[in-house]
Formats: C-alpha cells, structure tokens, sequence
C-alpha cells in the first residue's frame, strides 16, 4: 500500500494508525513563525468508530490503507457470520457483529447495502436509508383512527422495532428511515 | 466552492476596501515617522536558510544568463532592506509580497504580505512600543498591551522553564497537558519548544489585547542578537492578537561573522535533514562587515492584521484571490 505525506492529508483519506484503518476527518496545518511546522489531525478510527486527535510533524509519511466501500448484497446470517455478495463478481464475504452492529437489526435479505472493506474484509456496514419491512408484531390498533397520531411499538421481521401510526396492522410492510430509525410510510404493494 | 465560482474574489469587496484603506494608513503612519520607503528585489540569486522556511526557486535565461540562473523568490525582504541600511539608508519600511514554499492553511497562504521596516538606534523592546503605536492606529478599538517573556508564558501556562527543561522534561510537559496524539512524536528540543507553544500557549495570547512575547530561548535566534545573561536568550520578540501570531522582530544581529556561522549551521542541518543547501547572501555577509548600525526590526503580516482587525478565521476572506484561486 502506498504511503501519504502530511501534505496528501485531507477529508476522506484512509490512513493505517496503530494497527487500525482510520479515515482522516479535518487536517489543519500549524506552524510557528520559525519552527518546525505541524499537522493537526482529527481522525476516525473505523474498526472502533471512536474519533481522536493526532499530531503530526509536516513532511512525515503514513501508511495508506486499503479501505474501499462497494455496494453488496446482504443473503443471510448463520448465527456468527452475516454474508454479502458483490452483485457484479459474485464474490463473497462474511461480516462479524463488530462489523455489522447497529445495521443487523435493518438487514433484509436481498437488500443492497454499502460494506467497507479492508483488505478485503467487511468493517462496516450500511443499510439501505430506506427498508421495507414487515410488521410481526403490534397492538390492534382502535378501529377507525387514521390520523397517524400517537403511535405504538411495532416490531419487524427483523427484530427492529419502530413507532409506527395506530392504523398499521400485523402482516403489513412499511418503510422505514434506517437513519433515524423512524417510520416513513406503508409500503405500497406491487 | 465550485468551478464555475473559482474566477470570484475570495474576499469580498468590503473587505478590499477595508484594506486599502489599512495600506493607506500605515504609510500616512511612517511617512510622519520620517521612515522611508523602499523596494526591494523580490526575486534573488541567494535564498534563506532558515531551516523552517523553504523558498521557491524560478529561473531567468537570457541576456547575461544564457544558460539560466537560479533565482529565489523573497521569504521576507530582510536581507536587501539590511543591505539599505548598511549604505547608510536611514530607517525604511517597505510593504511587499513575500512566498514561502509548503504553507497553505487557514492562516497560511504561499504568498502574503508583509510590513517590514527597521529602525536603527532601536532595540527590540523599543521597537515593540513603535509596532502597538501602529496597531493601535489601525486598529478601531485602541487595544491593552502586554509584555511577556518567552520564560514567563512557559512558566505560567505549562510551569517549566523553556531556557532549562531537559526535553523529556517538555516532552512530559506535553502529555501532562493533555496534548491529543503525540505519543510517536520524536522532535528535538526546539521543536518540543514550538509544539508547546503553537498549541498550548499561543491560543490564550492577546485575548483582547495585544501580546508581545520576548526574550526568546538562544538556540532560536534566527537572526537576533543573543544576549549573554543566564541563561542567554535572543533579543526577538513576536506579537499576538487573537491567538495568532501577527509580528516578528529582531534587536539585529550585525555580526558579519556569526551570521556567516549561522548560515552555515542551517545549510548543515538542511543536508542533514536530506534537503538540499541553498546559497547564502555573501552580499548581505559583505555589508554586514563594512557595518549595520545597531538597529531593531520587525515583520508584520499585513494578512493575519486584516484577519484578527476584521474578526476573521481564515487567511482567504482577506485576500483578493487565495491560493485556490490564483
């Protein structure tokens, strides 16, 4: 992997730290009127997502890190392991729960969802903004209200559970703003 | 910014007034003072050797260079104005464009603008009083002045001695203070010094006044003169407004030989570094040897004035076309 000097360093740029990838967040140049000149670096480390600050003397070099994000699509979970598939190569990869965290509960099979991998290992995972899912479980809702008002639990096929309007019904499939986590809409059967 | 915007000023038209107007006045301000102005050639067959600072270098081919010189584009126009002195110019000032390799930041563009002039008969801590009088003539709102040491800042903000601590003992001062990622640092004791500075003292300095810092540690002379006490310290001062640093002035160096020495002592520390030597001004060498009058001098970025004047964070909001643009 090819190394960066400071002067490469901007937004978005992957770096290895320590052992981990990490994703340079702002860079700010600082330089005392005679002396050594410096980088300030607000980094993200992305294994742990946890931010920090580095300083770096001007000119020094880092190792780059072989981080890319590719569209695949989810298949399945066997218990340990979640599966994507490269909807062009038809390679596959499997994602620990590190990797997949929060996303599992938004993860249907079939959707496209944005993996990061690095060297070629999946350490993040983004659904879809929006899923369509169905409704497993929620309270009858009173008959007759359909202002949307108020609201009830719901839970869905994947475990997630969402506010949703009184009138939604067990069976029904909604969408769903994975980024909020709020419910959007019913989705419309095709 | 898009593409199609980058042909717009990236100050605004307000802004380029009010700097028209702070030119203006600082040259009612010398032309009273009786301190002449001057040009200087901005492009030189020798450069600096600063080790922090790093010139761009063009060629001139032509007639009396047929097969091209090497010419260095001006970092700060001090030595040609010493030069004046040394013919007996009397005090000068001069505004001009300076360039400077590598620096590009909010508060840093490749070229800027300087203010620099000298005063013979003056040192540092005289000078320091010419450069608040001129500020505060600039400035809308007259500004408090304060003087403090390079020691005493050190001592107060970080409690060590900057002319005494070993540089563990910095190093520590650094981590003690919470100084964010610089467990892999490895600098050596001037460049743990600049680190403290730039990033634990600098942004508490001239909050709502203007703060000079003086007395600076010996091995951080660049071309001041060094004062023998105990310890012996450089007669340079810098100022800050803001947090930012706005001026650096020297009681000047005129010993010819010293000034040979440390021009040597850069080269040898650039090619150390792995970078290339540049050529010394053995005319400024020259001029030096047949006498400077003791003098003091100062350069003042005209752009970081306009931003801490004006209330701005970034270097481009002053200038008509920042480096993305230019």
């Amino acid at each position: 992997m090819a190394s960066y000097s400071t002067n490469e360093f901007k937004g978005g740029l992957k770096i290895m730290l320590d052992g981990d990838p990490c994703s340079i967040i702002e860079n700010e140049f600082v330089k005392p009127g005679k002396g050594q000149a410096f980088n300030r670096v607000k980094i993200r480390n992305l294994k742990t997502g946890r931010v920090l600050e580095k300083t770096f003397k001007s000119g020094e070099s880092v190792e780059g890190a072989d981080v890319h994000e590719t569209d695949m699509q989810y298949l399945y979970n066997d218990g340990e392991f979640w599966y994507f598939m490269d909807p062009e190569s038809f390679e596959q990869v499997s994602a620990d729960s590190a990797a997949v965290s929060e996303s599992a509960k938004w993860l249907k099979e079939q959707d496209l969802c944005m993996v990061t991998l690095w060297n070629g290992t999946p350490i993040i995972v983004e659904p879809p903004k929006f899923v369509v899912l169905s409704v497993t479980d929620t309270d009858p809702g009173l008959k007759g209200d359909t202002s949307g008002s108020g609201g009830k639990p719901a839970t869905l096929e994947t475990g997630a559970v969402v506010r949703v309007p009184l009138f939604v019904q067990i069976g029904e499939s909604i969408k769903v703003d994975t980024r909020s986590g709020e419910y959007v809409s019913r989705a419309k059967d095709d | 910014m898009s593409q199609l915007d980058q042909w717009r000023p990236s100050a605004s038209l307000g802004m380029m007034r009010r700097r028209a107007e702070l030119l203006r006045e600082i040259r009612e301000f010398f032309w009273q003072a009786g301190v002449l102005e001057v040009e200087t050639p901005v492009c030189s067959r020798f450069a600096t050797t600063d080790p922090a600072i790093d010139s761009f270098k063009t060629r001139y081919t032509g007639p009396q260079a047929p097969q091209g010189r090497p010419l260095y584009l001006q970092t700060s126009p001090e030595f040609p104005m010493k030069r004046l002195l040394c013919a007996d110019s009397g005090p000068i000032y001069q505004i001009c464009k300076v360039f400077r390799e590598g620096e590009l930041g909010d508060r840093h563009n490749p070229e800027f603008t300087l203010l620099e002039w000298y005063r013979p008969g003056f040192d540092h801590l005289k000078l320091m009083g010419e450069v608040a009088e001129l500020v505060n003539r600039l400035s809308d709102e007259p500004l408090a002045v304060e003087r403090l040491s390079y020691g005493e800042a050190f001592q107060q903000t970080l409690n060590v001695d900057p002319h005494s601590a070993t540089v563990e003992q910095l190093r520590e001062a650094a981590i003690d203070h919470r100084l964010p990622g610089i467990e892999d640092l490895v600098l050596d004791r001037d460049g743990w010094l600049n680190l403290l500075l730039s990033h634990l003292i600098e942004p508490s300095l001239g909050q709502q006044k203007m703060t000079f810092l003086y007395d600076y540690p010996a091995s951080q002379a660049a071309l001041a003169k060094v004062r023998g006490d105990a310890p012996a310290v450089a007669e340079r001062f810098e100022l800050y407004i803001s947090g930012i640093e706005i001026a650096n002035g020297f009681h000047e160096l005129d010993d010819s030989q010293e000034q040979r020495r440390r021009f040597e002592k850069d080269n040898d520390q650039r090619r150390e570094e792995g970078r290339t030597s540049v050529p010394m001004d053995s005319w400024l060498l020259q001029a030096l040897a047949e006498g400077l009058p003791p003098c003091a001098g100062v350069a003042l970025g005209i752009d970081r004035l306009m931003m801490v004047l004006t209330g701005r964070d970034n270097i481009r909001d002053v200038i008509s076309f920042d480096f993305n643009r230019a």
